[in-house]
């Protein structure tokens, strides 16, 4: 990533010249760099030792089962058999449902924050949508079992009730409250504010011109925000997609506490299934044979390199796109 | 001509009912967003506000399924893994943040900003995961030390790009002058940059703490939990998330309460932190 000059770049620069480094280091000044440079390169091995911890774990799976681990729709811990299908689909399903609904909601309350309402209002409320963010997956979780699963019961009941619905393959379950749709609503709740932040701020980014040319055009608040606002954040707002889709993917508690926990594909939209991180946090601790353990950590390393990679490039997106030394 | 104009009118009227339905659509979607939020505030000092009393915190749980009881291990075990996780993850967070911030020059910074970043992506139970194979195992049982550990990982990148932040935001010239008084480099950024800095590191410390405090998933498998008391890092200790989590899930209608009373004292302390640190340290570096 090539960065602007900072005034961090200039220090060093200044130092290089100021600084008795030039010549010999005092015997402090070698010490306090061995410290801190060994200090920073303790998060490359972490992450590197993270990487392989995993890896070794998982690889008795893997020599098992190869890469058709990732195909296998069979999970049976009594027959030792394994495969991740069904959580690779359920972490899939949860996480595009939610941003199917968050992300419209995210950047509508971002439009509502940095185009429509007035200072004294935009600030508490794009504090309380950051808020959302600050409230613990597990709590998420309570509150889906205790008030959202029922809501979604009666939903089911509903439909059951309801000959014509009922007839419906996609529609047809059995109605406990917990499953696929219960999950996406809760993540969707999660994930708004990441999508929503980014949203606001690159929106504040867009340089005032751009609306004003569009105004003096006679465009409409919306044609501006349709034709001139929306477009020159696009990129950027897609960085915070992919940012809420980062967490979508790992969320575990609250998922976990509603989808249901069966180790199989959805078979409708309430149906129970499971995900990469709901299955590690449901059977870990009980996992009672060495080729079971291995399969949920091999799970987890593919959670692993998938969050990595959705998140680098949200970085990249943003970092790029956003211009430094505003907001 | 008439028929121009009229076109005109009804061209115009459509592009104004459209502005007026784009306005509706952005304040509708501001308020679904909000709902929730006041949905499971609301909820949560409805149902926990009346379950939380002095036993709450003074008492170790009641057998399953009879009333009374509290979850003080939880909450005194919610405190040991926090300050574990605060002992490795401020030693390494604002170690590192030092180092990207201060030695920009050095060939390692880029892929330590990297890695950082890919380190806040990894998921919180993907964390769990790595402590489980690095603590768990070797010692063949459940230990408070992981969970602190796996906590301790999970803020080290938040608290990196803290420290890195606020200290890029010391101007050249304070720096400067340290240098004119011939203080040697380590003396310059440990007296003059970290002090001046200090308020944004605190407060970036003290939400990374925030956020870790809620978490259950890294210490499922870590921390593991407890129904008594330990004080000592190489056994199992219990959390309040944890309690959350096998107090909603179990059918006990006692533990429901208690799940609830957890949440609320769980969610007021995220909260207030959150707020204070904010209100009080946040304004200084602006």
């Amino acid at each position: 990533m090539d960065r602007p000059t900072t005034v961090t770049d200039r220090a060093s620069r200044g130092q290089r010249l100021l600084s008795p480094r030039a010549g010999r280091a005092p015997r402090g000044d070698r010490l306090f760099d061995g410290i801190i440079v060994g200090l920073g390169s303790l998060i490359l091995v972490i992450t590197v030792l993270a990487a392989l911890v995993l890896f070794q774990g998982g690889r008795p799976a893997l020599e098992r089962f190869g890469f058709g681990f990732l195909f296998g729709t069979t999970w049976d811990p009594v027959h030792g058999e394994f495969g991740a299908l069904p959580f690779i689909v359920g972490t899939l399903l949860t996480s595009f449902g939610a941003l199917l609904l968050a992300v419209p909601l995210a950047v509508g309350s971002a439009l509502f924050v940095s185009e429509y309402a007035p200072p004294w209002l935009a600030g508490p409320v794009s504090y309380l949508v950051e808020l959302l963010a600050a409230i613990p997956s597990v709590v998420y979780g309570f509150w889906g079992i205790f008030v959202l699963a029922p809501v979604v019961r009666s939903i089911q009941l509903a439909i059951f009730l309801n000959p014509d619905l009922r007839a419906i393959p996609f529609l047809r379950s059995t109605p406990t409250g917990l499953g696929l749709f219960t999950a996406v609503l809760i993540l969707a709740v999660m994930i708004v504010p990441y999508t929503a932040s980014v949203a606001r701020d690159v929106l504040r980014l867009v340089p005032q011109d751009q609306r004003e040319a569009a105004y003096a055009l006679g465009a409409t608040r919306w044609e501006v925000m349709r034709h001139a606002v929306l477009p020159y954040a696009r990129a950027g707002i897609l960085g915070g997609v992919l940012l809420s889709l980062g967490r979508a993917l790992g969320e575990t508690m609250a998922v976990t506490m509603v989808i249901g926990n069966r180790t199989a594909v959805a078979d409708s939209l309430f149906g129970q299934t499971a995900t990469m991180a709901s299955v590690i946090a449901n059977e870990f601790t009980e996992a009672n044979t060495a080729l079971h353990l291995s399969s949920l950590i091999l799970v987890g390393l593919v959670l692993f390199l998938l969050t990595i990679v959705v998140n680098l490039v949200a970085r990249v997106l943003i970092h790029r796109l956003t211009p430094r030394g505003v907001g | 001509m008439r028929a121009g104009l009229e076109l005109q009118g009804s061209r115009r009227r459509r592009r104004r009912v459209g502005d007026a339905v784009a306005t509706g659509v952005v304040v509708l979607a501001t308020l679904v967003v909000l709902t929730p939020l006041a949905l499971v505030l609301v909820y949560l000092v409805g149902r926990g506000l009346g379950s939380i009393d002095l036993a709450f915190f003074t008492q170790l749980p009641a057998p399953a399924g009879e009333a009374g009881g509290g979850v003080a291990q939880a909450v005194v075990g919610s405190l040991e893994l926090l300050l574990i996780a605060a002992v490795l993850g401020l030693t390494i967070g604002i170690g590192t943040g030092i180092f990207v911030a201060e030695y920009p020059d050095h060939p390692l910074v880029p892929s330590v900003r990297l890695f950082s970043d890919a380190l806040i992506g990894i998921p919180a139970i993907v964390m769990g995961l790595v402590a489980y194979a690095l603590l768990v195992v070797p010692l063949r049982h459940f230990n408070a030390l992981s969970g602190g550990m796996a906590l301790g990982l999970i803020m080290v990148p938040y608290v990196v790009r803290a420290t890195d932040e606020v200290m890029r935001l010391v101007p050249v010239s304070v720096r400067e002058a340290g240098y004119a008084l011939g203080l040697p480099r380590w003396r310059v950024v440990l007296s003059i940059v970290v002090p001046g800095a200090a308020s944004g590191i605190i407060t970036g410390a003290m939400l990374a703490l925030a956020r870790v405090a809620g978490e259950a998933a890294p210490l499922l498998f870590t921390a593991f939990g407890n129904q008594y008391w330990n004080f000592d890092p190489l056994k199992p200790v219990a959390a309040l998330p944890l309690v959350i989590y096998t107090y909603s899930i179990s059918p006990y209608d006692s533990w429901h309460r208690i799940a609830s009373a957890s949440s609320l004292v769980l969610v007021a302390f995220v909260l207030v932190t959150t707020a204070v640190t904010r209100s009080v340290f946040a304004k200084r570096v602006r």
